[in-house]
């Protein structure tokens, strides 16, 4: 599944980042930054309710495809401009973390 | 556990970063940097990776923990090491620092889910050598090294 799917098909919001091509294979959802820099893969959709800068930097060091930010929890401007700085895709939605999961797995993320 | 010792030998890159005590906003800098500048010399996806890692807890460990300190890489011809230095507190007990999930992080630093205990046992795991060697009111130094 590619990262643009979530927005075209979903209705998940782009916050920031322009990578919309890049594909999914993991999903992840964790608040705890070093339980994700231990446990996170490649390409992977990392779900959390942190929206401070610091998962920009785990994001990208760890090469994941997204963030997704749940339950419409609002970010911030000031981190939004570093995400794009960064270049690194943050999707938020209403949904919570359990109906996320569903979309991914149906989607053939198993 | 291998004592704290800076190889100065076969140096091709060295690398440092000055790390700021509390500044939540630029932590994940000077991990970045490092991560860039190791790209760009083609080292391989999974070593960068376990590189980003190592540094990334340190630096945030100096942001958390630490008076203020230093991140240093060297780049040799055979591997990558990180050396971390601070000028204190210091490590009472570095055995239970080094257990899975014990923390000495405030509750800001837990709300923004940091403090959860994995920081150095992180960085043990990604590393094919560690030393750690600290000494209260003194601080803390960490050599690691990422073979290729």
């Amino acid at each position: 599944m590619q990262t643009k799917e979530l927005i075209n098909k979903h209705n998940f919001k782009l916050l920031s980042g322009t990578d919309l091509e890049r594909s999914i294979s993991n999903v992840y959802s964790c608040d705890l930054l070093s339980w994700v820099m231990a446990k996170g893969k490649n390409d992977t959709a990392w779900i959390t309710v942190q929206t401070h800068n610091n998962i920009l930097a785990v994001a990208s060091l760890l090469d994941f495809s997204c963030i997704i930010i749940p339950e419409g929890i609002q970010v911030d401007q000031e981190i939004i401009d570093k995400a794009n700085d960064q270049d690194v895709v943050m999707l938020s939605t209403p949904l919570e973390t359990f109906e996320i999961f569903k979309i991914l797995y149906e989607a053939g993320i198993q | 556990m291998q004592s704290y010792y800076k190889d100065e030998n076969n140096v091709a890159m060295k690398l440092h970063f000055d790390v700021i005590k509390d500044d939540f906003s630029r932590a994940g800098e000077a991990s970045s940097k490092i991560k860039n500048t190791l790209r760009q010399l083609a080292i391989d996806a999974n070593l960068l990776r376990r590189i980003a890692i190592a540094t990334y807890e340190a630096e945030i460990n100096l942001v958390i923990h630490s008076f203020g300190g230093t991140i240093e890489v060297y780049i040799k011809p055979d591997c990558v090491e990180i050396y971390v230095e601070d000028c204190g507190p210091g490590i009472e007990n570095v055995e239970r620092a080094m257990t899975k999930g014990f923390s000495t992080a405030t509750s800001i630093a837990r709300e923004m889910g940091f403090g959860a205990g994995m920081g150095l046992p992180n960085m043990e795991k990604v590393s094919d050598e560690f030393a750690i060697e600290s000494q209260l009111d003194i601080g803390t130094q960490i050599k690691m090294v990422v073979k290729y």
